[in-house]
């Protein structure tokens, strides 16, 4: 076990630095330049050629590779082009807003799609499991975008219940807090609850034709504790790995959401760091993503253990 | 019954969440919330030219002059100046009272040191630089400036309301190098920026300068009483054109600088909402034209071209609403001093026979003209297509090409092959303030490899605009500015394709925005909330 979890966590190496070659040459080789969208209209080529000196980007590539991982290895993430700032403090202000979203998301999502998905797969081919599936298939078809404005017209404009945008951080109130992240977490959730609770019922569904189900049934128990019990603790190896990988994608991938709510967090700022040409914030926001994939990955496989006591490492 | 205890509950859970999250009354009496152009990322409004920069520095600095509503240079820090009979000699006396934000006296030292600096910089400062042989200090208060020959660009030069303007720091901040960005933020202008507050991509946050002494006189374009009726302005910085609209509507904004031109019927739908045209010199449209490569290193097949274009298609694609546009062909931005439509009377007509006749005597021989497209900017966007036709209309090949704006930002350095990653054409705006006269206008500009992207090289073009910096006749510098244009009719760096406005959007309760060529917060108030 020990074993395993060294061997998991030393394999972050090779995933970093495959990611960090890669993510560092796609920018060098995307068309545009900080210099020059740093000097502005009236720039000579003269002044332009000073800022790309300024910003080491005369040096040859490879020199800038290894200056850049060179920092890296001592934790140093380098400074935003434009913003004179470390990248490291640009993420830490960054990574709550994502996080916290993230993390409501999902919960909002799998406390409702879990209980619809299993009710669903109980009632297979009643109109509940119609409807849940149905929802299912709404949920995946709107473009997250549209559910927002959407949102925002009725709760926001029209009733006035919810704020437009805006994140406020869990040290200046909780309150204000939550308030901000309803109409974001439930824009979100919609596609999440959609893709889990297809995902729960396929899986109660197989589980409960099992025989250890059939067993539990005649043994009496009531229809609520074999399913809880008996069909969804085993149902739940595939239900938590779609879980795990929701919310490495929402951490990476709540650009949309984090736009139209304007909640400043880690998408928006690869968006415009992309946009910009901020190489230094590109990479390691890049880098910071890769980790998470791996770790959540991590996290999944130790969880699996816990599910289903069968599976040793 | 349950539902509506469960409605109940949902009702009095929402009613506690408000209440600990809605803002109190009196925090948005006096702040000021504000969406502007861009977001803030550089704080050195003098190693920047970009507009966002410019606009921070008109809160946090002050200027020895300023242009007010008429076009005219009036003194702002400065409490009396004088030159000398031979207009060798400027001598400058600073007014009372003027502080930092750190609670030192603004001194003859640190003007002399800005103006190095902004001289160093900006290219209307370069221009005046070369005409300067010292900066002397009198006392703490007036200082002189010694000339080698007289020159019109003084006052236009301290007073120039744009990019980059010559704004006032302590000497100790205005004596980084000029290639390097200043690192402290003090100022001594009407509102103290709190640095620890700035969040690049989220927020910049400005309070008002309570030490800050206005000038008597009311506000009158940048010019005049700069009185702070706001006790806090925060620049929210928000990508999304449809959410600031709808924060606008519901209160969440105040102000929004530039809303999207196709967001602005929908604006003025709103009965909490006004449009106001705060800006009334507005923005101009610019072709430019890259003249080292085929076909463009021609000049006879750069005036076709002035012959083939006419300003209304582009302002038709691009703005639509003919209120927030004007077609003008002045170079020098129509209602200010040196616009006039001298050399342009039959161009920019879209006149195709005269045009193809010249392309024909001009030889053309078929290159491509690489066009650059702009596709995430709304307002440049339609520029290009419109420009393909135009001059496909006479004969020219073109091979637009799209890309965002930072790429085409980018690209336009490249002085490779059109078709080896170079370019021939692109356009852009500028913001009018730019635009007012042969020297601060960047695209006349043409001494060759020193000009801007597109390096235009015409010794008559330079010798024009060297006699206006030597003239200090405003009469004699119109007539100047006059050749100016006649001579880019006949050696075309670029094309003004019209000039455009774009309004505030503000809520209603917003009061006291003063008509300027910059976006300024000084005299504006909330009243009411």
């Amino acid at each position: 076990m020990l074993m395993y979890l060294c061997r998991r966590i030393a394999s972050i190496v090779p995933v970093v630095l495959v990611v960090g070659v890669l993510v560092f040459l796609m920018l060098r080789l995307t068309p545009g330049d900080p210099a020059a969208v740093i000097a502005g209209n009236s720039a000579s080529n003269e002044d332009i050629a000073q800022i790309r000196a300024q910003l080491g980007l005369d040096k040859p590539i490879a020199v800038q590779f290894f200056i850049w991982a060179g920092k890296m290895a001592t934790g140093d993430f380098g400074e935003s082009f434009f913003y004179k700032k470390t990248v490291a403090s640009l993420i830490a202000d960054r990574l709550e807003p994502t996080l916290a979203l993230a993390v409501l998301t999902i919960i909002l999502a799998t406390v409702i799609s879990v209980p619809l998905g299993t009710l669903a797969a109980y009632r297979q081919g009643s109109w509940i499991d119609r409807l849940v599936m149905g929802f299912s298939v709404a949920g995946f078809s709107a473009p997250v975008f549209v559910i927002a404005y959407l949102l925002i017209y009725i709760f926001s404009v029209k009733l006035n219940w919810f704020p437009v945008q805006g994140y406020q951080r869990l040290s200046d109130g909780f309150g204000g807090f939550l308030y901000r992240l309803v109409l974001p977490s439930i824009t979100l959730s919609i596609v999440y609850v959609a893709l889990l609770a297809r995902m729960t019922r396929t899986s109660v569904l197989e589980v409960l034709n099992e025989d250890y189900v059939r067993t539990a049934r005649a043994k009496g128990l009531s229809p609520m504790k074999v399913v809880v019990r008996h069909a969804l603790r085993n149902a739940a190896v595939p239900i938590v790995t779609v879980i795990g990988i929701s919310i490495a994608l929402l951490i990476s991938g709540v650009v949309v959401t984090e736009s139209v709510f304007n909640i400043p967090g880690l998408g928006r700022l690869t968006v415009d760091a992309v946009l910009a040409r901020d190489y230094p914030t590109v990479q390691a926001v890049v880098l910071l993503f890769a980790m998470t994939y791996v770790l959540i990955n991590l996290a999944i496989d130790l969880l699996y253990m816990a599910l289903d006591p069968r599976i040793r490492y | 019954m349950i539902f509506r205890s469960a409605r109940v509950h949902v009702a009095a859970c929402l009613a506690l969440v408000i209440g600990f999250a809605a803002p109190t009354r009196a925090d948005a009496e006096t702040t000021l919330r504000a969406v502007m152009q861009s977001d803030l990322k550089i704080l050195d409004p003098i190693w920047t030219t970009a507009y966002i920069v410019r606009n921070y520095g008109y809160m946090v600095y002050d200027t020895l002059f300023a242009m007010d509503a008429k076009g005219e240079i009036k003194p702002e820090m400065v409490d009396t100046y004088s030159v000398s009979a031979d207009n060798l000699t400027w001598t400058f006396t600073l007014r009372d009272g003027l502080l930092f934000h750190d609670g030192a006296p603004v001194t003859s030292d640190d003007c002399i040191a800005s103006i190095k600096r902004w001289g160093a910089r900006d290219a209307v400062g370069q221009t005046l630089m070369t005409f300067v042989k010292e900066m002397k200090v009198v006392d703490a208060k007036t200082f002189t400036i010694g000339l080698n020959a007289p020159t019109g660009l003084m006052l236009q030069g301290l007073g120039k309301p744009s990019s980059n303007p010559a704004f006032i720091m302590p000497k100790r901040v205005a004596e980084t190098p000029p290639n390097e960005q200043i690192k402290e933020y003090i100022g001594s202008g009407p509102f103290v920026f709190k640095a620890e507050e700035w969040k690049p991509g989220v927020k910049a946050v400005f309070v008002k300068n309570e030490k800050y002494k206005p000038r008597p006189e009311p506000p009158s374009g940048m010019a005049g009483g700069k009185v702070v009726k706001v006790d806090r302005v925060e620049w929210i910085v928000m990508n999304d054109q449809q959410t600031a609209v709808n924060a606008l509507k519901a209160g969440e904004i105040d102000f929004m600088e530039q809303p999207q031109i196709d967001l602005l019927p929908e604006i003025a739908k709103s009965s909490d909402v006004k449009l106001v045209d705060g800006n009334p010199l507005g923005y101009q449209f610019a072709f430019r034209f890259n003249v080292l490569h085929k076909p463009f290193d021609n000049a006879k097949i750069r005036e076709a071209v002035l012959y083939a274009f006419n300003q209304e298609d582009f302002l038709k694609a691009t703005i639509g609403d003919p209120s927030y546009y004007t077609e003008c062909k002045a170079l020098f931005i129509c209602g200010t001093p040196f616009a006039s439509d001298v050399g342009m009377t039959d161009k920019l007509e879209s006149n195709f026979k005269k045009a193809r006749e010249m392309l024909k005597d001009a030889g053309y021989d078929g290159t491509p003209v690489v066009l650059l497209q702009s596709t995430d900017l709304a307002v440049l966007t339609n520029l290009a297509p419109v420009g393909k036709s135009l001059m496909e209309k006479i004969g020219l090949k073109v091979d637009m090409q799209s890309m965002d704006w930072q790429t085409v930002v980018a690209r336009r350095t490249k002085k490779d092959d059109p078709a080896k990653g170079g370019w021939n054409a692109m356009f852009t705006s500028w913001v009018a303030a730019d635009v007012l006269n042969p020297v601060s206008a960047a695209f006349i500009n043409a001494s060759c490899d020193k000009a801007p992207f597109g390096w235009p090289c015409d010794a008559e073009l330079e010798k024009l605009r060297a006699a206006f910096a030597r003239e200090a006749d405003p009469a004699k510098q119109k007539a100047i500015a006059d050749a100016v244009q006649v001579r880019e009719t006949e050696y075309p760096t670029y094309i003004n394709v019209g000039e455009y406005r774009l309004p505030f959007a503000m809520r209603k309760s917003v009061e006291g925005v003063i008509a300027a060529p910059v976006t300024i917060f000084w005299n504006v108030e909330k009243k009411g909330g």
